[in-house]
């Protein structure tokens, strides 16, 4: 697979040229926080920043979209036709993006585009959207993405990977849509031997920085009723206000309501992200709700990433390890932890 | 390319409404579309989403037999937002089906077997559907008995067809909660029912569905008669939204209800997390 190398003075003129072919969305600083947008100007990208509050999935599966429109006026002869809202599927670009969040993405793919069922919005904005990943020369303090299977410099679920080697970017193309990004793109410079060492020390040094910080694999091996009925589950949820920032900020989080919204004599279908952090998520019309316990609902959020996830998919958990919701709890629970609960050997009420 | 898009229900019209008890209805229902109409087949057990343009989606079971080609068949307990819209609905109203959804009654399996039915309440609409399709195929099936209770009389969904359930052969208990005027039938918790009627739980399987109480209890009395897991079968009910297992909400563990359910055997269930 081919490689450029772009030095950073350059770097802005490539990117205009870009722009002006496709909509290409990055990190943009917005207040205090930094939140994935759409680039008006090559200088509105910052690709110093950390990560973004919110996770990229709204680019794929926005908070709330419409899915259909229709009329309730009288006399219509339209009335109650539901027809799709119209969408913006031109290719598109999203530069900077993490490693570890493009990942999830993959994982994403296994719930919306499956053997029997495709979701057609989100498989349609898959297919058109180019991912230029920034490797991770300095993780963050929360981040454990060697510990789920992904890494600061993994490739897996982008197309490219670039790399800040301090006096340019290293693009590193591993698909053929990587491959055609790399081609479309001005400027580009063969990688020069030094280059291609000092990528390649910022991936071990990143790598190393991070270490193991719990087994997925005990968990997977422990059975999930044992996990299920595990003591532990009490303590867990003891601080937890069930207020979902963890499932909002998570890029593996995919939950949604469907709802009809109605003004005056026109309405529409849309979905919202949901959380089965809130009662009503379960509630059944006739006042019964499986869930209706906070331990409930925080069991099913840990369960459903960490066992239930890779025991329907065969593999990999539903977690990259972007640390978000480590960092977003106002109550400091850390799934790092009740991982490390769940992956213990023994996890039989004492 | 997208060309079918699973979120967008078919166009149907209401033919006829029945009023079945006082928080009951049923409504028979037409896709829009002949040509889907007559194509349209489906298992004992499946469900479909109901569409109120503007108020939204819930899902119900089909409780139509398979052999109905005239119409879908749908009862609904008027319970929240939408159903309290679809208790609106008239002949003539359109309405919006996705279906078939889930994956119905193995009734392959359950040829040549006795069969018993408990059904409570609105629980019997599941139970209608595979009922209808086995009195169609009664020669494949030994021994069919049903015990249907509700609260009252007025509570028993689809008294006008009993008689015509009875001429299938098959042998109906009706019970009520407590004594009525002019009752003729049981007086009794279907469970209590259940234990004194002793049906032999010899190549016979169960099928049970009713408010979760009544499962509960059934189950239990099920076990004492000498019914194994793997004998009885149930139907879930869950809050749904897409019905295509990609929104994540009624899953229980790896299983989604809308997909893998609602039927589930309870040799199934207890191998599930217990999260009904």
């Amino acid at each position: 697979m081919s490689e450029i190398y772009i030095a950073k003075d350059k770097f802005p003129s490539v990117l205009g040229q870009l722009m002006g072919k496709c909509p290409v969305f990055g990190p943009v600083l917005q207040g205090k926080f930094h939140e994935f947008g759409r680039l008006e100007r090559p200088e509105d990208v910052d690709l110093g920043y950390g990560n973004t509050r919110l996770s990229p999935k709204a680019l794929f599966h926005p908070q709330a979209e419409k899915m259909f429109d229709f009329s309730l006026s009288k006399g219509d002869p339209e009335a109650g036709i539901l027809k799709e809202t119209p969408k913006d599927f031109r290719p598109r670009v999203i530069l900077g993006i993490r490693p570890c969040d493009a990942r999830a993405f993959q994982l994403d793919d296994r719930n919306f585009d499956t053997d029997s069922v495709r979701d057609p919005w989100w498989v349609r904005r898959r297919e058109t959207t180019t991912l230029v990943g920034l490797a991770c020369n300095t993780p963050g303090s929360t981040c454990f993405c060697t510990s789920v299977g992904t890494g600061p410099f993994d490739k897996t679920g982008l197309d490219v990977l670039m790399v800040d080697v301090g006096e340019g970017y290293l693009f590193q193309a591993s698909t053929k849509k990587g491959e055609e990004f790399l081609a479309g793109l001005s400027a580009g410079e063969a990688v020069s031997g030094s280059v291609a060492e000092k990528a390649d020390a910022l991936k071990k040094g990143a790598e190393g920085s991070m270490g193991t910080q719990f087994s997925v694999d005990a968990i997977v091996q422990n059975p999930t009723l044992d996990l299920f009925n595990a003591a532990f589950w009490d303590e867990v949820q003891f601080s937890c206000i069930n207020c979902g920032t963890c499932t909002f900020v998570c890029p593996t989080c995919w939950c949604f309501d469907i709802q009809d919204e109605v003004y005056q004599e026109k309405g529409s279908r849309i979905r919202l992200w949901d959380s089965c952090m809130f009662p009503l998520f379960t509630f059944h019309g006739s006042g019964h709700n499986p869930r209706s316990q906070k331990l409930q609902r925080v069991r099913q959020r840990f369960m459903h990433k960490l066992k239930y996830y890779p025991e329907k998919y065969k593999g990999g958990v539903a977690c990259v390890g972007c640390g978000r919701c480590v960092r977003q709890c106002p109550v400091n629970i850390d799934i790092r932890h009740v991982a490390r609960l769940m992956s213990a050997s023994c996890v039989c009420p004492t | 390319m997208h060309a079918h898009n699973p979120y967008l229900p078919e166009l149907a019209t209401v033919k006829e409404v029945i009023q079945e008890t006082h928080n009951i209805r049923t409504l028979r229902i037409v896709l829009d579309d002949e040509e889907k109409m007559r194509r349209f087949v489906f298992r004992p057990g499946q469900v479909g989403q109901l569409s109120v343009f503007g108020v939204g989606e819930s899902t119900f079971v089909i409780n139509s037999p398979p052999s109905c080609k005239e119409y879908l068949q749908f009862s609904v307990m008027r319970a929240g937002e939408v159903t309290q819209r679809i208790h609106q609905l008239s002949a003539g109203d359109p309405i919006g089906v996705r279906a078939p959804l889930g994956n119905g009654f193995c009734f392959e399996e359950l040829k040549g077997k006795d069969i018993l039915f408990v059904g409570g309440g609105i629980g019997m609409a599941p139970l209608r559907t595979l009922l209808l399709h086995m009195i169609d195929h009664r020669a494949d099936y030994g021994d069919i008995m049903i015990i249907y209770g509700a609260r009252s009389p007025q509570d028993l969904c689809y008294r006008y067809e009993f008689d015509k359930w009875r001429e299938g052969k098959v042998d109906l208990v009706l019970t009520v909660d407590s004594e009525f005027p002019g009752w003729k039938g049981r007086v009794g918790f279907v469970p209590t029912v259940l234990t004194e009627e002793a049906p032999s739980p010899h190549n016979r399987v169960a099928i049970v569905c009713g408010p979760p109480i009544m499962i509960k209890f059934v189950l239990f009395n099920l076990k004492e008669l000498g019914f194994q897991s793997d004998q009885i079968l149930t139907t879930l009910e869950k809050r749904m939204k897409c019905g295509i297992g990609i929104c994540g909400r009624c899953n229980i563990g790896t299983n989604y209800v809308c997909v893998d359910g609602p039927v589930f055997s309870v040799a199934q269930l207890q191998g599930m997390v217990p999260e009904l």
